[in-house]
């Protein structure tokens, strides 16, 4: 079958006498999870498949191509888009690339203000990816919980920088504009009222384990294919610390399989080294270590420590001015740079390129999704295919992070 | 656990390879790093891997850079060591014309779509690559889009490129 | 024999039509097409906040069930040839709602060499929503517009002469 062909085709195998059939089928690229535009092109054995091969592509917008004509500071509403979920994130690379570049100090105050954007859109990612993997595994109530949790921080951004989803704040050089007065004390009283809803979130999710434990073996024969929450997520793709490391796997996908790294804390950068807070790992709670559990509750802790680093910064942010002065013709010195951010998919890289003119070189942006998505057809072979879209909701994929 | 400095992994790979590798060049921790010639960069990458004391187990970053002036197409490699948390940076440089390197899919996973996308978008064969095709731009694409020189098609399968603009001037 | 467009105009006519058009425009199935950005706000739009639920417009995963696709984000043209498949696997009468920027024109993404300026180059649009994103107001209007837009349409009463052009 053409990997870019959409029909279905039936192969005839004839095995011992007995002729089998495999299906090829293509999952996507419209489909009803949230993770974007992906395609996978299945070979499957019934319910049990051979192999899912990924065919990505459809939402590639050259976004690299588009920075070497617009400039540096016209680039910054592009970074948005590179990730549309974790926004913050791409604005910061972007302008710590260009800041990186061309020898800029940062004002303390700009710092925090993007350390306190970065961490509540972190809080906003991981409220996505987690629920969007459960609507995916078939709980569709918490989904609405994390978009009404969603709204209440889109309210707050919005107050900050004026829009809901593509954010366009930081500029090379610091923010675009300061904290509105009266937004520190909402934003606090935000956080306090939200870090026992994750609590909640998660007595959701434990509430099946309390209920079902007693009841496993009664239950064995009958729910052996008929998996509740942990156990559908329970030993699904497991993925070693090796492999992890091998196929460029970052962030909660890396930290899910046991790797103690975090950029925020082992190559810091901004205010980092001066907040206090953990990584969480994953410790095969459920089953063994790397699996799609595992990630799922590095998720969730993360959401914690998020609102410990808002807390400290919202109560520390120092004075002073918001951006440093930079020329509205940007030209840093020739050279390149590579910097690395902890978005909410992981350490995401850029790699810029300068020729000493107003318009970069070359802009390469290496993200965690591009490298999940390749190991996804090594780890599908014999998952079934409700598995498939349980390993996809929990590596988070986003599609532009895929394509750009 | 020491991170090793540069000039120290320089110096490693110097005396392993002699001319292959050249001089070390870089202005901060994270573009400091050295050519080294296509023949040899499987062997300094699995070099570079596998030493102890040196352990870049994980290709960070591989991407392609188009310098039409200097007539290469530069492929930079940041290799970063999660052992002992430094990074290096290595550039191959292939001509315009004709640029192939030796896949370097062998010694990481996760070189294999990076090395993809950069045939995709710049057109750099990697000799040994296991599955070399298109990844983001559809099969029957001309060209190859991040070439300085990449003229758009005026249409594709029947939808034109371009837009009239919506301001009546 | 069809009643399509056959009778005249009069009250009684025209207010099954009305009726026919109310029943319509009041449960409208969009498709879940969303491709980029504009589908978070798609999706909020019809979260806990803003509901479009209330209009009765309740997402489905196939077009084959769906009487509107809402396409929200960028439309490359890798995926326009895959869009026209799926708008030809709805039923009809089935209507397009354009959200967003990159859908109506390419938006800012006209610089680019991988994106179909428009999804009018594929499919015909019947609203066009502004925005980068849109915020879930305005989506909301956009489907009221086309609320208004099914209301006028006519099924049992003939439809009025096109007058010709000078």
């Amino acid at each position: 079958m053409s990997l870019t062909g959409f029909e279905v085709e039936i192969q005839r195998e004839v095995d011992g006498g007995l002729s089998t059939e495999d299906m090829t089928l293509s999952m996507g690229p419209q489909h009803p999870s949230t993770h974007g535009v992906l395609r996978f092109v299945v070979r499957a054995d019934g319910e049990v498949m051979k192999e899912a091969i990924p065919d990505i592509g459809y939402l590639h917008r050259s976004i690299e191509k588009i920075a070497e004509k617009v400039g540096w500071h016209g680039f910054m509403p592009y970074t948005d888009r590179v990730d549309y979920v974790a926004a913050m994130f791409c604005n910061q690379g972007w302008a710590m690339a260009g800041e990186r570049l061309a020898g800029i100090e940062v004002p303390k105050r700009s710092e925090y203000c993007r350390v306190i954007a970065a961490e509540f859109n972190r809080i906003q990612s991981h409220l996505l990816s987690v629920g969007s993997m459960a609507m995916d595994i078939g709980a569709y109530t918490p989904f609405t919980h994390a978009l009404r949790e969603r709204e209440y921080i889109n309210d707050l951004i919005e107050e900050l920088c004026g829009a809901r989803l593509t954010f366009n704040y930081m500029r090379i050089g610091g923010v675009a504009w300061d904290i509105p007065p009266g937004w520190r004390e909402k934003a606090l009283a935000y956080v306090e009222r939200f870090e026992p809803l994750i609590d909640e979130y998660n007595a959701l999710i434990f509430a099946y384990v309390e209920r079902f434990e007693p009841l496993i073996d009664e239950y064995n024969a009958l729910i052996s294919f008929n998996k509740i929450y942990t156990e559908r997520l329970a030993n699904v793709a497991v993925i070693t610390a090796q492999e992890a490391i091998d196929y460029n796997l970052v962030g909660p996908n890396l930290r899910g399989s046991g790797v103690h790294y975090d950029v925020r804390r082992d190559e810091p950068y901004s205010v980092y080294p001066e907040l206090d807070f953990e990584v969480p790992v994953g410790t095969g709670e459920m089953g063994m270590v790397g699996d799609c559990f595992d990630r799922y509750m590095v998720r969730m802790r993360e959401m914690k420590e998020s609102c410990k680093i808002l807390r400290q910064c919202l109560q520390r942010l120092p004075g002073g001015p918001v951006v440093a002065k930079v020329a509205r013709n940007f030209k840093p010195p020739a050279g390149d740079c590579y910097v690395r951010v902890e978005s909410a998919r992981g350490d995401m890289g850029w790699y810029v390129v300068s020729d000493g003119t107003a318009f970069p070189h070359r802009c390469k942006i290496r993200t965690g999704s591009f490298a999940a998505m390749s190991i996804i057809q090594k780890v599908s072979r014999n998952l079934m295919i409700a598995d498939l879209i349980a390993v996809i909701a929990s590596f988070d994929l986003v599609a532009p992070e895929i394509d750009r | 656990m020491a991170a090793s400095d540069p000039a120290a992994i320089h110096a490693a790979l110097r005396s392993h390879f002699g001319d292959a590798v050249g001089d070390l060049a870089g202005t901060r921790p994270d573009n400091t790093g050295t050519t080294v010639a296509p023949s040899a960069i499987v062997d300094v990458c699995r070099f570079l891997k596998t030493e102890t004391g040196l352990a870049f187990d994980c290709l960070s970053n591989l991407s392609g850079v188009d310098y039409p002036k200097r007539n290469v197409i530069e492929v930079v490699y940041h290799l970063y060591s999660y052992r002992y948390r430094h990074l290096f940076v290595l550039k191959v440089d292939v001509p315009r014309d004709n640029p192939a390197v030796p896949s370097v899919a062998g010694v990481w996973h996760a070189a294999e779509w990076q090395e993809r996308e950069v045939f995709d978008l710049l057109g750099v064969t990697f000799e040994g690559h296991p599955d070399l095709r298109r990844i983001l731009m559809p099969e029957d694409w001309p060209g190859h889009p991040l070439r300085k020189d990449f003229v758009e098609p005026e249409e594709y399968h029947g939808i034109s490129t371009s837009r009239e603009s919506l301001l009546k001037t | 024999m069809s009643l399509i467009n056959t009778a005249p105009e009069m009250a009684l006519t025209t207010k099954i039509d009305d009726f026919l058009n109310w029943t319509r425009k009041s449960s409208v199935w969009y498709m879940m097409f969303g491709l980029a950005c504009c589908a978070i706000e798609m999706m909020q739009t019809g979260g806990p906040r803003s509901d479009l639920d209330r209009f009765g417009a309740a997402p489905r995963a196939t077009p084959r069930v769906s009487d509107l696709i809402i396409v929200s984000g960028t439309l490359t043209l890798k995926m326009a040839l895959r869009t026209k498949v799926l708008y030809d696997q709805m039923p009809d009468p089935k209507y397009v709602i354009s959200m967003g920027s990159c859908a109506n024109c390419g938006g800012l993404f006209q610089l680019a060499y991988s994106v179909c300026d428009g999804v009018d180059k594929v499919i015909p649009v019947d609203v066009y929503v502004p925005g980068c994103p849109p915020r879930p107001e305005a989506l909301t209007e956009g489907l009221v517009k086309l609320q208004e837009k099914i209301q006028q349409e006519r099924w049992l009463v003939r439809k009025p002469a096109v007058a010709a052009n000078a």
